[in-house]
């Protein structure tokens, strides 16, 4: 990975971390005028541990579930001190402290209009505290808290839709993104900094030590992920479905063959049928399939 | 210029003097009052703030701690549950040596819940970093919201202020207060330049982790600016009283007929004012009493409590909380400040008095002092109600 200025390699984050490539690929796409505010997580370790950092731009962590309440604080500061107009603010966290304990502050900022993005990374579970489960972590993945066992197949429940959670807050801008699209993602980020008022884009970003994959599988992982329909990528633009990423879908079994969260599942047509479920079922709500 | 007004009214009024850049906060009885009247003057164009309805009292603390970060003077007020809900943040303020100012209006805690005043809130707080100054009346809430700006920006500081202040008793009790004029607020407090911002122009990174190899130098950084502070204080309050002509000393603790004094009672806030009465009464009797007013609860001031009390037979120390389990929160730093010495109190007694809004009547007061005798007590109540003890407990 090349060096960036904006932010530098270096930082201590597993090999092959998703999360990593993504936040670098946001922070080029924003640019040099950005404040990010940064919820604790495996980015916030890995990129600022005392005395090093390998961000290029102002950038504050406070808490784990907090970043979008503060960045309202930034944004708030900036538009007292009339400097709004020429810096970009980005709110930044994991699934879990976006979704699960920060998804009050979060609706809290989307409901005030502040003119910040949350870039939401989606690594599906809580892995700076060792992969236990969170609100997004899909169905029957296997967690240290949603462990597979004699009477259990792994998480019980389906990944919670924090972006259409977010739409129905009537935000100008809502996307989905993955790591294994680098370009879409640049693109998203961009044009969601191009628009004014709160942004929400959540970004698909495999984690080769909680998913179980090898390091150097990270992005064929994350593109599967979109190509069997699991993890739809969209645009809502004023609540309208802008633009969604079209797939010659993929068996889903294709997905979870790659990842040793999933293996316990492979003898198990039953559960693999309820997984091709979710990926029809998303196929067919954001019209996904592209007719050959 | 001098108004006879609710103490929240005064508190907005200063505050719109301190032209914070952006305010936060959400509604909690008896705090509603300020924050209310901060919004209409924002709402009136008198004031130019970013006023930021926030959706709790976590995410108030939040947008303060960012707004600040980013190089602005910032206020939240809050109260008892919503101090509680914010205490993670609050912690978080104080180890970014962010100057965020804040009141206090002192509530008791839930269960039972209860709106009405103690200072069960801001005490159990008491570790977090943050200066703790306590008013006894609204004149003096006024005045130190402004010295809490100074002391909080001042660059040998940097560090948080809470401004406690009794809810009800004082955040809606009617007072003839001066409200500093516009220019002598500018004078005395200068428009807030941060040391340092997040600023597109110059990026920096805050709130980083720090492994065991440096962790315990920040902690250590801010107990000794806390240690140092108690010497600044009396500086300041030298400053503000040359502008203003109101002097509060070393703003530590205040004496009350404690120089020849055989009995005392140290206590903290609008109960002051209740004692001071009973101490004249005493006085005027030919009986030997004194208070001893505890101003800046953090940093505790030992030294001065020591030279106060050093040759005062029989102390009563009176708190509105309780550490259940264990002494009450004053009481135990009296009790150190002079552990070890050479002089200090034959006997250094504790009670626990208005709880959740119970009255401190003159009454409660002459009970302390009959109850301070040479048998020591230790965080024995005062004004409880024997019949309700034995419906508790089915007596
Ligand atoms: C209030 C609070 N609760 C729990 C934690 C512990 N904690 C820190 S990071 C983390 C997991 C982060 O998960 P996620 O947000 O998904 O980010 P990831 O590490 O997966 O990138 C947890 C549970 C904390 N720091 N603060
Ligand atoms: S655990 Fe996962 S998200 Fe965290 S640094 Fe490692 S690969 Fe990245
Ligand atoms: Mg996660």
């Amino acid at each position: 990975m090349e060096n960036s200025p904006l932010f530098k390699s270096g930082h201590t984050a597993c090999a092959g971390c998703g999360q990593a490539i993504a936040a670098r690929l946001v922070i080029e796409a924003a640019g040099a005028n950005t404040i990010v505010v940064n919820n604790t997580g495996c980015l916030e370790v890995f990129s600022t541990k005392y005395p090093d950092t390998a961000w290029g731009v102002p950038w504050i962590h406070s808490l784990f579930e907090n970043s979008a309440a503060v960045a309202s604080g930034v944004e708030a500061a900036l538009i007292y001190l009339g400097k709004k107009n020429a810096t970009n603010v980005i709110a930044q966290g994991g699934d879990g402290s976006t979704g699960d304990i920060g998804l009050q502050a979060l609706s809290g900022m989307l409901e005030r209009g502040h003119d910040i993005l949350y870039v939401c990374y989606d690594n599906e579970a809580y892995m700076n505290t060792g992969v236990q489960r969170s609100g997004l972590t899909p169905f029957d993945t296997n967690t240290t808290t949603s462990p597979a066992g004699a009477q259990s197949s792994g998480n019980i429940r389906p990944k919670k839709p924090v972006p259409e959670i977010c739409l129905a807050h009537g935000i100008p801008y809502v996307a989905t993104a993955s790591v294994g699209f680098p370009q879409d993602l640049s693109r998203k980020v961009k044009k969601a900094i191009s628009i004014k008022g709160p942004k929400y884009i959540q970004i698909h970003a495999s984690c080769p030590l909680g998913w179980r994959h090898e390091s150097n599988q990270m992005l064929p992982v994350a593109k599967l992920a979109v190509e069997t329909g699991l993890y739809p990528l969209f645009e809502y633009e004023n609540g309208v479905l802008a633009g969604r990423k079209q797939i010659i879908p993929k068996p889903v079994e294709e997905y979870l063959k790659t990842q040793g969260r999933f293996k316990h599942l492979l003898n198990n047509p039953e559960e693999i049928k309820k997984i091709q479920e979710i990926a029809d079922n998303n196929i067919k709500k954001y019209n996904l399939k592209l007719e050959s | 210029m001098k108004e006879f007004v609710e103490g929240s009214h005064a508190i907005a009024e200063i505050i719109k003097a301190t032209q914070p850049g952006v305010i936060s906060a959400y509604p909690i009885t008896p705090q509603t009052h300020i924050v209310e009247d901060l919004a209409q003057m924002v709402a009136n164009k008198e004031l130019n703030s970013q006023f930021v309805n926030v959706e709790s009292e976590h995410s108030a603390a939040s947008v303060v701690l960012g707004g600040s970060a980013a190089g602005v003077r910032v206020y939240t007020a809050t109260s008892s549950q919503g101090l509680f809900y914010m205490q993670e943040v609050v912690f978080n303020i104080a180890g970014m040596r962010l100057p965020v100012v804040m009141t206090c209006a002192n509530r008791a805690i839930s269960a039972p819940i209860n709106i009405w005043n103690d200072q069960q809130d801001s005490i159990s707080l008491r570790d977090a970093g943050w200066f703790q100054v306590y008013a006894e009346d609204n004149q003096e809430a006024v005045d130190f919201h402004l010295i809490a700006y100074r002391l909080a920006e001042d660059k040998r500081v940097m560090l948080p202020v809470m401004v406690c202040m009794d809810g009800f008793i004082l955040t809606h009790g009617m007072e003839t207060v001066d409200i500093p004029e516009q220019e002598k607020v500018n004078k005395f407090l200068p428009a807030y330049k941060p040391l340092y911002k997040l600023d597109t122009a110059e990026p920096i990174s805050m709130g980083l982790l720090a492994d065991p190899d440096y962790y315990m130098e920040t902690r250590f950084a801010i107990q000794e600016t806390m240690k140092e502070s108690i010497g600044y204080l009396s500086g300041i309050s030298k400053e503000f009283n040359a502008v203003f002509g109101r002097d509060y000393k070393d703003l530590l603790v205040e004496e009350y007929q404690t120089k020849d004094a055989e009995k005392v009672i140290v206590a903290m806030g609008s109960v002051c004012g209740t004692i001071k009465e009973v101490v004249d009464e005493q006085r005027a009797k030919g009986k030997k009493v004194g208070l001893l007013r505890i101003i800046t609860y953090r940093p505790f001031p030992y030294a001065r409590v020591y030279e106060a009390l050093k040759n005062v037979p029989k102390v009563a120390v009176l708190d509105k909380a309780v550490s259940l389990g264990a002494y009450a929160p004053i009481a135990v730093e009296i009790k150190a400040a002079f552990y070890g010495k050479k002089k200090g109190p034959k006997v250094a007694s504790s009670f626990v008095a208005g709880l959740g809004g119970r009255d401190i009547t003159l009454e409660s007061i002459h009970e302390v002092f009959r109850r301070l005798t040479v048998k020591e007590v230790n965080s024995d109540f005062i004004d409880l109600k024997p019949e309700l003890l034995k419906e508790e407990y089915g007596e």
